[in-house]
């Protein structure tokens, strides 16, 4: 079974700055009495009272202005952030792709990086290793897979983390905007295997501005605005409550 | 592509993923946490490798410097402190040898152990792993790292024939010890050093000194011998790291087993393990906030 289910779940960042982030002020305030409000930590919500389930199938497009949550609550969804408040089940394999560049070392060939990050993708080494020449032929390098990653360009990385990424086979598919940086001509060759992954996994979760991508890819939309839930429903409708118009219906008449 | 067994293979690897709702604070988490990691060991002990070639990446005698580092180290001082102290250096060479060798994996397990989670900041905050994870990959590196220093030990054992005996036997369970103390002492003040960013150079000169107060280059024997000093020498034993090097030490040189050091071990162990357990229930989930 495959699922994520938040129930009023809060992430809060405190925010230590150089003083309240050492030992000092814990040692010294205790000698001289408390000074002020220093001992407590200013904290930012990041998210607030997010209740959302999802089950298998569903295809999610989250949708919002920058900075209103949809990044962390991905990676509240991912397990990385355990809610500070409410809770939090998450059930299934997670396939995170939220910066391609972490976990790529640069000192070591592409292929040896193609092996570890599908370690951390929860991949055993057979698995990986029987899918490398498919991710050679996708990503086109080549013999370059022999080369340490610091003498590739920053589309030929984009390459490869995309060509481990989509060879993979997730039950959670968590997908950041950041792949939308990549450019057009490559994101047109990965469309069909972006859309074969998520043909693949049981759940998607996909944060973009881009709404031609999130029309291929989702049917139903998580509006988030300032760390909580706007709205949640069919994509046609709250991309046109997000946007003031019916954005689907542009695309379709374009096409 | 994907088969049955396929299949199957995975669901032995699934990585971070929360099988219930549990509490973040629980033992029931903590110990998920550690199992998670132990069941990656693929993917560490890769990682833990990629650690050490990648220090020694493009050198011609790649990892072999770190055991011609310290035979390097040992000589000298063995010679130096030989000559100071008017010892033997048949016996006082492979004393200080072996002596470097513990030191270093404690000393590699304090120093790094305490920046475990601020090194690994972007894996933490990017992708999903057990924090034990981390954890794993640089004992593993110290123990690595250990084993080339063996080496050294190995060389002068076989020249200056140390009295070694069926005791030797006692340095694979000590060895154990010191790895399991390097992976506690790691969870906890990796979680602690997160939150309060003084420790990491707290540590670093703590260890120092520590270097200095442990009969390495020195003779805790020599000491007690000597009637002028033999009473202050004792404090020596409040330094726990002595009892460390102590239990490896002795096995490894065939000197006799003083079975007081493996009782201080033991409860250190117990003690050290139940603080990492006790910190890593209450604050495993506060670290990729804190990092």
């Amino acid at each position: 079974m495959v699922s994520i289910d938040l129930d009023g779940a809060a992430v809060d960042f405190p925010i230590f700055d150089a003083k309240t982030r050492s030992l000092k002020k814990a040692v010294l305030g205790r000698a001289g009495g408390r000074i002020g409000t220093g001992s407590k930590v200013p904290i930012i919500e990041a998210l607030r009272d997010i209740t959302v389930s999802l089950r298998k199938g569903d295809r999610v497009a989250l949708v919002g202005h920058n900075g209103a949550g949809k990044s962390t609550l991905l990676r509240l969804m991912s397990g990385i952030y355990e809610p500070t408040r409410g809770r939090s089940s998450v059930i299934g394999k997670v396939a995170p792709v939220f910066d391609l560049a972490v976990g790529m070392d640069p000192e070591i060939s592409g292929l040896e990086n193609i092996l570890i990050r599908g370690l951390f993708l929860g991949m055993t080494r057979k698995q990986m290793e029987s899918r490398v020449d498919d991710i050679a032929a996708f990503t086109e390098l080549g013999d370059y897979l022999k080369m340490p990653l610091r003498t590739y360009s920053t589309g030929m990385r984009v390459r490869l983390a995309l060509g481990v990424v989509t060879s993979i086979d997730p039950e959670i598919l968590l997908l950041d905007e950041g792949i939308g940086a990549v450019d057009a001509e490559f994101l047109a060759k990965a469309r069909n295997r972006l859309n074969e992954l998520v043909e693949r996994s049981g759940i998607l979760v996909f944060a973009s501005h881009s709404d031609e991508f999130l029309a291929d890819l989702c049917d139903t939309a998580i509006w988030m605005d300032r760390g909580t839930i706007r709205e949640h429903g069919p994509l046609r409708e709250v991309l046109r409550h997000y946007k003031g118009r019916d954005v689907l219906a542009e695309i379709e008449a374009t096409r | 592509m994907t088969t049955g067994d396929d299949r199957a293979e995975e669901a032995t690897s699934v990585p971070a993923v929360m099988p219930e709702a549990a509490p973040s604070r629980s033992w029931r988490r903590a110990f998920d946490d550690l199992g998670q990691g132990w069941r990656q060991r693929p993917l560490w002990g890769y990682l833990g490798w990629q650690d050490i070639k990648q220090r020694y990446r493009r050198s011609v005698l790649g990892p072999l410097w770190i055991s011609i580092t310290m035979a390097v180290v040992a000589t000298a001082m063995g010679i130096l402190y030989g000559a100071l102290f008017g010892e033997d250096i048949r016996t006082f060479l492979p004393y200080v040898a072996t002596g470097l060798l513990i030191w270093y994996f404690i000393n590699g397990c304090i120093l790094e152990g305490s920046e475990v989670f601020i090194a690994n900041e972007g894996l933490i905050r990017f992708l999903p792993a057990p924090l034990s994870l981390h954890v794993y990959r640089l004992v593993w590196r110290q123990t690595l790292f250990f084993l080339h220093n063996l080496v050294v030990w190995g060389i002068l054992a076989a020249i200056f024939r140390p009295p070694l005996g069926w005791s030797l036997l006692l340095a694979i369970p000590a060895f154990m010890l010191l790895i399991v103390n390097g992976a506690w002492i790691t969870v906890l003040t990796g979680i602690i050093a997160t939150r309060f960013r003084d420790i990491p150079p707290i540590i670093a000169s703590l260890a120092n000194l520590l270097f200095f107060v442990t009969p390495i280059v020195w003779q805790y024997d020599t000491l007690l011998k000597n009637p002028a000093v033999a009473e202050r020498a004792r404090i020596a034993e409040l330094n726990p790291v002595l009892h460390f090097v102590e239990i490896l030490r002795e096995p490894l040189l065939g000197e006799p087993i003083v079975w007081h050091h493996w009782i201080v071990v033991g409860v250190i162990t117990v003690a050290g393990c139940i603080a990492a357990l006790v910190c890593l229930r209450n604050y495993r989930s506060r670290v990729a906030y804190w990092v």
